[in-house]
């Protein structure tokens, strides 16, 4: 049986999905910055001691399943998820949601993911996709970072839904149970809460390895990768740190420029004028974050690579960090009740 | 970012889809655009990939120097690490890195081989030989 579903492409996954599954319970006006901001999506650590590929373990976003859960519970929206231990019951439960006609939020290993190019197949198991129906033996899926939805075989979806590693989705689904009536002002309410959490995410969590003050010593630390690790391995840190700045579609700090669309879109609801101007540093920010891969780019292609442009690379990170505590601190001032 | 600037240059995910991309109109307002890809963000897959290539001929030149078994090999063909094999294996992390030693690897069972070679997605003859014919 084939359900009346609306693909909408995403910058990124699991905005895409949380967008899109809350349009299929009527909030229509949801979109993909809203849906980043309300769940405070923009984030940035690196983790000390871990390597992911043999290079720096750094993130850009959020932990994986926030943003969506964050998402509906700002708006009061009850979520459901569940995780298998056996592929059976993982297999009749997703069969059994379809039935009746919910789409479903699943979490993915792209290694096995067969649609995806082979250059983009990594051990990376936080993507998200909606499946949307089921037509004989395929499942009907829209994955977000996609112009249009696709499908996957039963062994496809069951490869890719209990791939193993960190992060193991273990068929892991989620959607949410039922809907509500979203007013303007319960919208204005979660954006609230939205950017009051992503203040104290940036700004005031503690240590130095996350948040703005993260961004800085990472910064600190690329000045000496040069002398430290050698030009080889040095450029492929540099390289490792562009490809998760540029996850797919989120191309030259991405995340900043939804964030960016997100205060745009907040200032419909909140008429708070201060809230474009924020807006634009972190265009700004954006910007910076596009010029640091430029430079990034220059250097593990060889094109330059003394320690000046490491300085400068490293330089680029802390000011991008300055930019951005400014841009959060001048957020944590704005007064909301009106 | 303005959204004449954003890039259309070639990338790998190309082939698939193109990628959307919040950037500032005229009016300064944020609106999406497709983009093909950006030639930075290319490079740095292209640099990662020559690497894995890299470790991979590596692992193979051990494993016929005698330094390594197969699961070596196999185990960077396929992009993971040992505890990637240990998770879709089931068998324990130090136990894998065991499995590596050529002098440890000849003397597997039949039932051992089995499990790693699932988990590569080859047959076990693929396995102990390295010959796999892969499209």
């Amino acid at each position: 049986m084939k359900h009346e579903f609306h693909h909408l492409q995403a910058a990124h996954c699991e905005n895409g999905v949380t967008t899109n599954l809350l349009r299929t319970i009527g909030i229509d006006n949801m979109t993909e910055p809203l849906a980043f901001g309300i769940g405070s999506g923009l984030f940035y650590v690196q983790l000390p001691f871990l390597k992911i590929n043999n290079g720096p373990a750094i993130a850009f976003r959020t932990m994986p399943g926030l943003i969506f859960k964050r998402t509906c519970t700002s708006l009061g929206i009850p979520v459901f998820r569940k995780k298998f231990s056996s592929k059976e019951s993982a297999k009749k439960y997703l069969d059994e949601c379809l039935e009746r006609g919910q789409p479903v939020g699943c979490q993915v290993g792209v290694y096995y993911l067969t649609y995806f190019p082979k250059e983009y197949r990594f051990h990376f198991n936080a993507h998200n996709m909606i499946v949307f129906g089921k037509e004989g033996d395929r499942y009907l899926i829209s994955d977000p970072v996609m112009e249009t939805t696709t499908s996957l075989s039963d062994y496809e979806l069951e490869r890719v839904r209990f791939a193993k590693g960190p992060f193991a989705p273990k068929g892991q689904i989620y959607y949410p149970k039922e809907s509500r009536i979203i007013t303007d002002d319960v919208m204005k309410k979660a954006i609230v809460t939205g950017i009051k959490r992503n203040v104290n995410h940036m700004i005031r969590i503690p240590g130095n390895i996350a948040g703005v003050k993260g961004i800085a010593n990472t910064g600190r630390k690329i000045k000496k990768w040069r002398d430290k690790l050698g030009p080889k391995t040095a450029g492929l840190y540099l390289a490792q740190l562009v490809r998760m700045q540029e996850e797919i579609g989120t191309g030259g700090g991405g995340f900043r420029y939804i964030y960016a669309a997100f205060l745009q879109q907040a200032h419909k609801f909140h008429p708070a004028d201060e809230l474009l101007d924020i807006s634009k540093t972190f265009t700004k920010a954006g910007d910076i974050w596009r010029n640091a891969a430029v430079q990034a780019a220059g250097i593990y292609k060889g094109r330059i690579g003394s320690q000046a442009d490491y300085d400068v690379m490293g330089n680029y990170l802390i000011e991008i960090s300055e930019i951005e505590k400014e841009a959060f601190k001048a957020l944590s001032k704005i007064k909301w009740h009106s | 970012m303005k959204k004449e600037e954003i890039p259309q240059d070639d990338g790998a995910l190309n082939k698939l889809t193109k990628e959307v991309v919040y950037a500032v109109d005229d009016s300064g307002n944020y609106t999406t655009e497709l983009s093909t890809g950006w030639e930075v963000k290319a490079e740095a897959l292209d640099l990662a990939w020559n690497e894995i290539d890299q470790r991979i001929a590596n692992a193979k030149q051990k494993v016929i120097n005698g330094e390594a078994s197969p699961l070596l090999y196999f185990m960077e063909l396929r992009l993971m690490d040992p505890g990637i094999v240990s998770a879709y294996t089931g068998f324990w992390k130090w136990t894998v890195k065991r499995h590596m030693k050529p002098s440890v690897f000849k003397k597997l069972p039949e039932t051992t081989l089995k499990k790693y070679a699932e988990a590569f997605n080859v047959t076990v003859e693929e396995l102990k030989t390295m010959n796999v014919h892969e499209a």
